[in-house]
């Protein structure tokens, strides 16, 4: 069929095109040394002055970690990764702290421009989101605080929360995701250098939306961010989050913990758009994002949703969950996962019901193509206590080339007969009839594989917030409708 | 036929004279996936919803003696050939007609070079240790060959009885099937039983091309009992394979389909209920492999949970590169009707082949209340309204029995527990 040659053909250009946000930032840069041991978290910790009670933990987890081994179910496959090889701490030389933007390195403002966010531009033009962006290890601007510090809202990197707010950082760190949850988790708890901490107030509805931009810039770094939001009773905010990183032929290391707290009637939602560097068409280099996202919905009717836009990356792995422990509380899941020449995506999602009446909805599409395998893996389960849980699932996925896997590993376990639990999945290519129909209305192959490709996403990309949906749409162009149409 | 293979019955007499000898086997199988976690996820992965505890405790011993059977009564109206297989030695052979030929596993005669051929040639026991127990250990069983065209008016029963005779004892019944090309068969596997046993059974079907063949199992054992049964099949080009499993009985259960579509044009199909109650834990796994291109597989589980009883499903269709244009598509329900159920249900696709259509879905959940009011308001008492529901349920998968007859021969063992565990008892909260 010339549509299906056709394809293989785009697919086969888009090899080829380069990783937009491949370039790298030449910036002086303040390292710790290669390896890791207790001398490196004491580096870290110093570094970051930090208190004791938080280079106990860390020394904690290290210690935890080294009797570890290394999650080997995922359905990707990778080198051993010599933990001893990697700078743990990377961070621009410039002033460690920083007041306005105007203190922010002109070579870095350049990057967060050419990457599409315009951290200047947001002081002045009258802009809906508040950006906080992490370069390698640290934190290196904050845009929007005093707005935000008006309705009460805390949004700064983590080591100035575990400076200003002690209280807040003590109770919540670790407690959705400890230290001892897995692997990559608990490595992420001994040698985490920043990320985003957001306090919402109660009963404060966040009037912007609240963003932070990953970009791993150096090489041999492991990135190791950590981001907490709690959402207090009846609050609401809407988190976005963007990675990127410089072309290298080496592999580097991701491995970030993300904790959402939401209490009574609070609602977060959490959207990210992942296009970390993939690596070549040879799968040399690309991001390792082994990335650990858990959401707790402690109080009554609490929500939070994950919408993530998953392109980039080596190896994806990756499951953002929702711990449904307040009765009538709600998690959603919506992801639409991209993985192109040899990228391995393993993702999916955990909802775990423990309340009464707890609803869950799970919606992700997988697209693969080139030699790429891509597997959705979830587990939905409900509790004794959780009568009248309901969950839906569906996850579909499209296969583009016949070099491509798609797999779909659900875990349903049920503990109550009152819940009802629906999973639902589908695998196929695009069909010659879709493409036929298409064309016969007058439009040329490439357009019509790129609207159904574009409608496949769509139940997802509606789920973003603005502000993203127009650069997630732009990145699927890039990744999918370049390759297939 | 290779020399230093005369007869392929492993020479167990002298080591089942050895205390432990067995149980040891079963130990070792359970150390194995247990102890597997790290090197390799197969087994744990596999196994991870059963509690093999229950193992542990167990010291199993060969069973020695063998008994007279006869089949279940509603079994007798289908005037079938009979195959008795009494603690896992062939006991009994009805007048076959000349087309079949049977080969008694305990026979220390030479094997047929068609056993020695097809003997293990559908599953790889290294991944599982309970098949290569009974590969080890096998004291006896059936292997039958349907020749080249033959088509069987009678189905073949195949009764497998197990009596501990309050002893706890382990057997390994073998069976195969040899189906050549352009034969049809029907098949009923029966497993019964009394006491505290462990039935290991492993059925190979060897599946020729254009040939047809419908399988059907129940599994009644003793509620004591363990049953661990392995049924694999290769089948060849445009071959048709039906196969319909209803479990009912066995304390824990595990009855492992699984199919190698080795030829284009092969339509499979796999479907059938599991009915537990009090706490009885029934898993069922199935595993279709789509070698080749275009062939169709389907296949439908319910199951009904009540009292304690947990439900384990795991299914998994991977379609090979090669396996274009397949279509496959596996659903799994399970009915939960009282609050101390448990159900895990794993639906997997590994799909390697672009041009395929895949779906599969799972729904877990319990008895529609405004179906139940609907009845009601007719005038059914609400016990015997959720019986209807429940034989509802369950009627789906039953209606994919071909055979209208042994349809209706599973129908009535169906609603027979239905009656026992339903109506006439406590098992559903509020009735």
């Amino acid at each position: 069929m010339a549509a299906t040659a056709d394809t293989v053909r785009h697919v086969q250009e888009f090899t080829s095109r380069a990783y937009k946000h491949g370039f790298v930032t030449d910036i002086c840069m303040d390292m710790a040394p290669k390896g890791l041991d207790e001398s490196t978290i004491h580096f870290i910790s110093n570094k970051k002055e930090e208190p004791d009670w938080l280079l106990e933990k860390r020394l904690e987890a290290l210690n935890y970690w080294r009797l570890m081994k290394e999650p080997i179910w995922a359905k990707v496959s990778y080198p051993p990764i010599d933990y001893n090889d990697l700078y743990y701490y990377a961070a621009p030389s410039h002033k460690p702290k920083l007041n306005s933007l105007k203190e922010v390195p002109p070579e870095l403002l350049l990057t967060y421009d050419k990457l599409g966010i315009p951290l200047k531009e947001q002081e002045l033009l009258a802009g809906v989101v508040a950006v906080d962006a992490v370069f390698d290890s640290v934190s290196v601007a904050t845009t929007y605080k005093k707005e935000l510090e008006k309705h009460g809202i805390v949004f700064c990197s983590i080591s100035e929360a575990v400076q200003n707010h002690s209280e807040l950082t003590k109770r919540y760190l670790g407690s959705v995701v400890p230290a001892m949850d897995n692997f990559f988790a608990c490595l992420n708890s001994a040698v985490f250098t920043d990320g985003s901490f957001v306090y919402i107030p109660k009963g404060v509805r966040c009037p912007i939306e609240l963003s932070t931009y990953f970009r791993i810039n150096a090489q041999n770094t492991g990135q190791f961010e950590r981001t907490l939001i709690i959402a207090d009773e009846g609050s609401y905010v809407s988190y976005l989050e963007g990675c990127t990183a410089p072309q290298r032929d080496e592999n580097q290391l991701h491995a970030a913990v993300v904790e959402l707290i939401a209490l009574d009637n609070a609602e977060i939602k959490y959207s990210t758009v992942q296009n970390w560097y993939p690596g070549d068409e040879n799968g040399n280099g690309g991001i390792y994002n082994f990335v650990t996202k858990r959401g707790v919905c402690r109080g009554k009717c609490a929500k939070i949703s994950w919408t993530q836009v998953e392109t980039g990356s080596a190896i994806t792995w990756k499951y953002p969950s929702c711990i449904l422990q307040g009765d009538g509380s709600v998690g959603e899941f919506y992801s639409v996962a991209i993985t192109n020449n040899l990228q391995q995506a393993d993702t999916g999602t955990k909802m775990i019901h423990l309340g009464k009446g707890t609803k869950s909805t799970i919606v992700s599409k997988g697209i693969s193509a080139g030699h790429s395998n891509n597997t959705y893996r979830g587990l939905v389960r409900v509790g004794k206590r959780a009568d009248l849980a309901r969950n839906f699932t569906q996850c579909d996925s499209l296969l583009i080339g016949d070099k491509c896997g798609a797999h779909t590993v659900p875990y349903i376990e049920s503990k109550n007969p009152s819940s009802r639990i629906e999973h639902e999945a589908s695998a196929s290519k695009i069909s010659d009839d879709q493409l036929f129909y298409c064309r016969s209305r007058g439009l040329a192959a490439e357009d019509a594989v790129g609207l159904i490709v574009n409608g496949f996403c769509k139940e997802v990309m509606k789920e973003l917030p603005m502000e993203f949906a127009v650069e997630a749409q732009k990145l699927i162009a890039i990744s999918l409708e370049g390759s297939v149409g | 036929m290779p020399s230093n293979k005369k007869y392929l019955l492993p020479s167990n007499a002298q080591k089942n004279s050895e205390p432990g000898w067995l149980s040891s086997l079963f130990r070792k199988a359970v150390e194995e996936i247990e102890g597997s976690v790290m090197q390799d996820m197969v087994f744990a992965e596999a196994w991870r919803f059963t509690n093999l505890n229950a193992f542990k405790a167990l010291e199993p011993i060969a069973a020695n003696s063998t008994a007279i059977l006869s089949c279940p009564k509603v079994f007798a109206e289908l005037n079938a050939l009979e195959l008795h297989i009494s603690n896992g030695i062939l006991t009994w052979i009805d007048a076959v007609p000349e087309y079949i030929d049977l080969f008694d596993f305990a026979d220390r005669r030479i094997t047929p070079t068609w056993v020695i051929e097809a003997f293990g040639s559908t599953i790889n026991t290294k991944m599982h240790p309970f098949t290569a127990i009974n590969t080890t250990a096998f004291s006896g069983g059936v292997a039958m060959r349907i020749r080249k065209g033959a088509v069987m008016k009678k189905p073949i029963i195949l009764l497998v009885d197990t009596q501990a005779n309050g002893k706890i004892v382990a057997v390994n019944p073998r069976v195969l099937v040899v189906l050549e090309e352009d034969a049809v068969a029907d098949l009923i596997e029966i497993h019964t039983g009394s006491g505290v046993y462990i039935n290991n059974v492993v059925t190979e079907l060897v599946i020729g091309k254009n040939s047809h063949i419908s399988h059907y199992k129940l599994q009644a054992e003793d509620t004591d009992a363990f049953h661990i049964a392995m049924n694999a099949a290769r089948c060849a080009a445009n071959s048709i394979y039906d196969n319909f499993a209803l479990s009912t009985g066995a304390k824990l259960s595990r009855n492992e389909i699984s199919a190698t579509l080795a030829g284009s044009h092969i339509n499979y199909s796999i479907n059938g209920s599991y009915l537990a109650c009090s706490d009885q834990h029934m898993e069922t796994v199935t595993f279709i492999d789509h070698v080749e291109p275009a062939c169709v597989s389907h296949e439908l589980y319910k199951g009904v949970l009540a009292n304690h009883a947990q439900g384990v499903f795991q299914g998994k269709i991977l379609v090979r590169k090669n396996a274009q244009q397949t279509k496959g598509y596996q659903m799994n329900r399970a009915l939960l009707l009282s609050k101390e159920v448990e159900i895990n249900s794993k639906p997997e696709l590994e799909i390697y082949a672009d041009d395929v259509t895949c779906s599969h879905g799972a729904t877990v959940g319990e008895l529609d209340e405004e179906q139940i009011f609907y009845l009601m308001a007719r005038g059914i008492s609400k016990k015997r309204a959720r019986a209807i529901m429940v034989s509802a349920y369950v009627e789906e998968t039953i209606n994919y029995i071909h055979n209208l007859l042994i349809r209706d021969v599973f129908r009535v063992v169906a609603n027979n527990w239905m009656q026992q565990n339903i109506v006439d008892t406590q098992a559903i909260d509020g009735s």
